[in-house]
């Protein structure tokens, strides 16, 4: 068990190490950066003396070293745009993302579960086929629209839910709902064929000679088996509503880190990029180490890996 | 005294699909009782049946089926499950998946103990030790920590047989127990089934297509064909002067030191099963007979052989055979 986690944490920091080379190496490839940062109306003297400035104008593989040896003790530079250190920015938009991230994932569990395991009892009956139509209504409805009606109904006819910002708990309700729904879908059909197919397991005949209660064999015998792979794909989901929610971030002008992110590149502030895509792949790479873990309670067979 | 499980006529379908059709047979109590045939006669239904764990979509029913002097078609879902595990068990030919890969070995047996005699986890563990050690499982202690990925399929038939004693069943249903081993591990565990039944004086119904099988371990034994039994006797009877064309076709192709000739090529049986539709009637091994005639498509009388002995065919017992040598 030790080594296994030792093994893959290991490899995270290989995967840390790669992100941050193509982080840095993509960022210069994407033009003369002395150039953007000097405006439209500078003169090629003035771009001169950005380029000195901001130390571009040293070779390639020093700038990398110097830049990853300060990010090793987490200290990501300045921001050319916001006059404010990168820790400093990406610190005030975490706990936002995360919030939101964790709100929607724990949203998707408590809705894909229970569909997922009654649509699997229920297999081939209406209960089914309807929460097989309701999973692929949702992995069809694009986030912004299922957001603006939301907005439209709860926040403006019914007026029950705040409908932008991030005052309160309730300001993360129906981004939560809607960031839920990038991953119910998929996260409902495992759920089903999952347990569709420990419930036709050898084993669950045993469970059933034994003449244990049918919550028992249900709830223990079935589900433990079928979770190993929602725990897989939900860590991966909760990695891609944490990276990838600047769609709903921006709809509910909620100021998270992928939307500090998209601004970032828009105005070319590489720093902040660098430092956003590292903080996300780190985040990523954590969550594959929690899944690889928490499967390998679920299954011992992991565990000797 | 009655019969431990009397089944009379028992129908098993799947859809459109007869897989038992009017099976009929008795376990007495302290008996071996074997049921015989080949892949898709109906026996591991007929077993599932009585077990009431027919997979989905299977229907049942009975003109007779108790256990114990229990009227088991009457029972509830919940009734029937206070029964599995605890005075009914059953083990299965797959020992390598029939135990669930995510619980200790000592989990999953104690788990059948406070189910149905309640008590604590410990005294659970402590009887399953004990009978692991009964069943030849040796470091039985460090056997309830492992996990089933961590035995030999060997090991995981004899944790199965452990664990469907854990009870003290009257009844033990045992469905090709040791189809999927190797042979020495199937001589072993076949010895340590006759053991149980001698020491505990449990019942078993033991399903099986090797005769080699039977003819160790079988006091009475059933032959299914397409659903059906089509003869029924005392093992000896049967060995010695089997009456149903089906059954003497399946004898001949079992080898027998010193009556297999050389030059003589071994007995088969041609064809294969029927599939059996709705409204199918009279003699389901009529294709594959050589005695077939006309009447074989009508009603087919059941003849008495003997006491015990009786065969579903329309051609008269031979009494010449029959005769106690």
């Amino acid at each position: 068990m030790l080594r296994l986690i030792a093994r893959r944490l290991a490899l995270g920091v290989l995967v840390a190490l790669t992100v941050m080379t193509l982080a840095f190496l993509l960022t210069r490839l994407s033009g003369d950066l002395a150039v953007s940062i000097a405006g439209p109306q500078a003169t090629q003297a003035d771009v001169e003396i950005v380029r000195k400035a901001y130390g571009l104008d040293r070779p390639l593989y020093v700038q990398f070293f110097a830049w990853t040896g300060r990010a090793m003790v987490g200290d990501f530079g300045q921001s050319y745009f916001f006059k404010d250190s990168v820790a400093n920015l990406i610190q005030k938009r975490l706990p936002i993302t995360l919030t939101l991230g964790l709100v929607g994932l724990s949203l998707a569990l408590l809705i894909s579960l229970p569909l997922g395991i009654l649509a699997a009892l229920r297999e081939n009956t209406w209960i089914d086929r309807g929460v097989t139509l309701f999973t692929m209504v949702g992995q069809a409805v694009p986030s912004f629209w299922l957001a603006l009606i939301l907005m439209i109904v709860l926040g403006l006819q019914l007026g029950i839910l705040p409908i932008s910002g991030t005052g309160t708990w309730q300001h993360f309700v129906m981004p939560g709902i809607v960031l839920a729904f990038t991953a119910i879908p998929a996260l409902t059909r495992l759920t089903r064929s999952g347990m569709i197919e420990a419930m036709a397991s050898d084993y669950i005949r045993t469970a059933r000679a034994k003449g244990l209660s049918r919550a028992r064999i249900i709830f223990k015998h079935a589900l433990r088996n079928a979770a190993i792979p929602v725990v897989s794909i939900a860590a991966v989901q909760l990695g891609f509503m944490l990276g990838g929610s600047i769609v709903i971030e921006t709809v509910f002008a909620l100021h998270g880190v992928g939307y500090l992110g998209w601004e970032s590149i828009a105005k070319n502030d590489f720093p902040v990029v660098q430092a956003v895509v590292l903080v996300l792949a780190v985040f990523y790479i954590g969550l594959t180490l929690l899944a690889d873990i928490l499967n390998a309670l679920l299954d011992p067979r992991l565990r000797t890996g | 005294m009655s019969a431990l499980l009397d089944v009379e006529e028992l129908q098993v379908t799947f859809g459109r699909t007869a897989a038992v059709r009017g099976a009929s047979f008795r376990v007495e109590r302290g008996e071996t009782h074997c049921l015989v045939g080949e892949s898709g006669c109906g026996k591991s239904v007929t077993a599932l049946a009585v077990m009431n764990l027919l997979a989905r979509g299977g229907q049942r029913s009975a003109k007779k089926m108790s256990f114990a002097g229990t009227d088991l078609t009457s029972l509830s879902d919940r009734e029937m499950a206070r029964l599995r595990g605890n005075r009914m068990a059953m083990i299965f030919q797959e020992p390598m998946t029939s135990l669930n890969p995510a619980f200790t070995i000592g989990s999953q047996m104690a788990e059948v103990m406070t189910r149905h005699k309640g008590g604590s986890r410990a005294a659970a563990l402590d009887r399953a030790a004990e009978l692991m050690g009964r069943v030849g499982i040796t470091a039985p202690g460090m056997r309830l920590g492992q996990f089933p990925h961590q035995l030999s399929g060997g090991l995981r038939q004899r944790v199965m047989i452990a664990m469907a004693l854990m009870c003290d069943p009257e009844l033990l249903i045992a469905d090709e127990p040791t189809t999927a081993l190797d042979v020495t591990v199937q001589a072993q565990i076949l010895r340590l089934l006759a053991g149980l039944k001698r020491e505990l004086g449990l019942s078993i119904l033991l399903i099986t297509h090797d005769l080699g099988i039977v003819a160790r371990v079988a006091d009475h034994v059933s032959v299914m064909y397409a659903g059906e039994v089509v003869e029924r006797a005392p093992t000896a009877d049967l060995f010695r002067a089997p009456q149903h064309p089906y059954t003497r076709g399946l004898l001949s192709c079992v080898p027998v030191p010193g009556r297999v000739q050389r030059d003589r090529p071994l007995g088969s049986i041609p064809g294969v099963v029927p599939a059996i539709g709705p409204g199918f009637a009279g003699c389901a091994f009529r294709s594959r007979c050589a005695h077939a005639d006309e009447t074989c498509t009508r009603a087919i009388p059941r003849h008495q052989a003997g006491d015990a002995h009786d065969y579903l065919c329309r051609l008269e017992p031979d009494w010449a055979e029959l005769q106690p040598a």
